[in-house]
């Protein structure tokens, strides 16, 4: 059952082969005896999850069900979820149930998809390796010494050792991307705008998108149904028709699904800086598209490279203004003692958050100080001009961008937490897809030494079913997708 | 470039984060090795090009003049470290 698609548990669950009551204990039994090994989930709260399983069950019963009705989900904890303990991976906000639901959240309540848990995630979503998280590391499925990437490690890293069928994920330099990447999953972080942001922890706010994670893009495309859609409390959320973003997936299997479609091979993505043993599964996977009838075409983003420093100024701008908010006042982590209202604000921000968090907002701030604005913040959003408008001619050539997600596959723990640049620079295939505002994905491409490599695609705006089917008919002809972490039993 | 100690002190301040001497020693180390990052844009030439706050370049959407919120402040100080008759307490501002 733990290893069915989504589409497979819902038809389950109609056929009554199994309730939701059922299928939400397996999920939460293995949580019980595994999460520990893994670090997967900050909080489970079998209670409130099986509430939700038997309120969907009964909704079935009533003959009211959806394609997600009864299904388990785990959702990244930098979602709130209203009398859910929501961290978003900090201690400052160790003590926070939530008041309310994210329009994510409660998008799947009304679908009767159920709570399984809050994953673990970096803190405040900064890190590409769960390391920063206050609830400790989590571990990767696949070989637990390594890290399972970040920021939505937590999620992958459920869904890769079955804890979860699915998740929730939320990127902002890759956070979606680069975990699924790590643990072998489907991400897709959709345009921006596409996902409401409303009672999604802010980052940066300008880059911050929310998408799903799992193991196919079939799966994804489902989940992106019930998540997109204008939400009018996002004052950045999109006004647009309702799409079926798993529109083109039905369409018949053929020998060459693909034909007519345009891959562009940014020169950028297959230089150096790349790990040979990734490049080569990158490489066969592109080989594998040309035989599903793609056509390649060489083409260049030359401000690429500048894509890392640009996103490190406007990201820490944005999150140094959004982390104002956290002073020990309204919510959150308040310091036990202190002397007046400046010291409160000083030690409760001091104390409530992690080492990381901190440096990105010491940045933040600077960036955004008098003498330092045109410079840095107003360089960087220039910077940010060019890098969208090298995606917007590479678009006149082709259809899709395809490369590495990830320049390695997982690290070690440890291996680069003492070093931020290091860290830094293990998103530089996926940070300027965010600085543009494009939909990208991560696909499982492979294994590189029993580590999983995902291959990413980027495509125009709002072109994500076209996206999800160019993902689909690759793992109609490939496996890795399929394949399970051993030893977690 | 590079900071000082005295700039990161003086920035922690201004981002209200308490600093202990050997955080402002570490710190420096680690905004310097991210600021020789950054610093890479500076050899850009990006006169005439208008910067790119957002994704999308869209005008504000704006909404009704009209309450759209009930009042739940019960819920909401529930998470309050300090409350009082509705009302958020803090430390004395004026004497």
């Amino acid at each position: 059952m733990i290893t069915r698609s989504l589409t497979a548990l819902a038809q389950a669950l109609a056929a009554k082969e199994i309730s939701s009551v059922e299928l939400t204990r397996i999920y939460l039994d293995r949580i019980a005896r595994l999460n520990a090994k893994i670090n997967a989930y900050i909080t489970v709260d079998p209670e409130k999850s099986l509430a939700q399983a038997r309120a969907a069950d009964e909704l079935r019963a009533s003959g009211k069900s959806g394609p997600l009705t009864g299904i388990p989900l785990a959702q990244k904890d930098i979602f709130c979820a209203k009398s859910w303990l929501t961290t978003c991976g900090s201690k400052m906000l160790g003590n926070f149930v939530s008041p309310y639901d994210a329009t994510v959240i409660e998008r799947f309540n009304a679908a009767g998809a159920v709570v399984l848990g809050k994953t673990n995630m970096d803190e405040f979503a900064m890190g590409s390796s769960n390391e920063t998280s206050h609830y400790g590391v989590v571990r990767n499925p696949w070989n637990v010494e390594c890290v399972p990437g970040g920021s939505s490690g937590g999620s992958a890293a459920a869904v890769a050792a079955l804890l979860a069928p699915a998740a929730t994920g939320t990127d902002t330099g890759g956070s979606i991307r680069q975990p699924a990447s790590l643990c072998n999953l489907t991400g897709l972080k959709p345009t921006y705008g596409v996902v409401s942001r409303y009672g999604m922890i802010a980052f940066a706010s300008s880059l911050d998108q929310g998408g799903p994670m799992a193991r196919s893009a079939e799966d994804c495309a489902l989940l992106l149904n019930t998540m997109a859609g204008f939400d009018e409390r996002d004052s950045t959320s999109l006004d647009r028709p309702v799409e079926d973003y798993a529109r083109e997936l039905s369409a018949p299997a053929s020998t060459k699904p693909l034909a007519g479609l345009k891959i562009g091979l940014p020169k950028e993505f297959f230089g150096e800086g790349c790990a040979p043993e990734v490049m080569k599964l990158i490489e066969a996977a592109i080989e594998e598209y040309r035989k599903l009838g793609a056509e390649t075409v060489e083409i260049s983003l030359p401000n690429m490279k500048l894509a890392v420093p640009a996103y490190y100024v406007i990201a820490p701008a944005e999150a140094s203004s959004n982390l104002s908010r956290f002073d020990g006042v309204r919510f959150g982590y308040r310091a036990p003692e202190y002397a007046d209202l400046n010291d409160m604000y000083s030690k409760s921000r001091a104390q409530g958050f992690g080492a990381e968090v901190k440096r990105r907002i010491l940045i933040g701030t600077y960036v955004l100080s008098h003498g330092y604005y045109d410079a840095y913040y107003l360089q960087a959003q220039r910077i940010r001009r060019l890098i969208a408008a090298d995606f917007s001619e590479a678009f006149k050539q082709c259809d899709v961008i395809m490369g590495p997600t990830s320049p390695t596959t997982a690290f070690r723990i440890g291996e680069k937490a003492a070093d931020p640049v290091q860290m830094y620079l293990s998103d530089i295939y996926t940070i300027a897809v965010n600085l543009a505002g494009l939909p990208g994905m991560a696909v499982p491409g492979g294994f590189a030494n029993g580590l999983p490599v995902g291959v990413q695609l980027i495509g125009n705006y709002f072109s994500e079913a076209r996206l999800l089917n160019v993902a689909h008919r690759y793992q109609q002809v490939t496996d890795w997708h399929l394949q399970h972490p051993a030893g977690l039993d | 470039m590079s900071l000082t100690l005295e700039q990161v002190r003086r920035v922690a301040q201004l981002a209200r984060i308490e600093i202990s001497a050997a955080e402002a020693e570490s710190t420096l180390g680690h905004l310097n090795g991210i600021f020789s990052l950054i610093e890479e844009m500076q050899a850009v030439d990006t006169r005439g090009v208008e910067p790119m706050a957002h994704a999308q370049d869209l005008a504000q959407r704006l909404r009704e003049d009209k309450v759209t919120e009930v009042n739940r402040r019960e819920a909401y100080q529930a998470v309050a470290p300090e409350t009082e008759a509705g009302l958020y307490l803090v430390p004395k501002v004026i004497e």
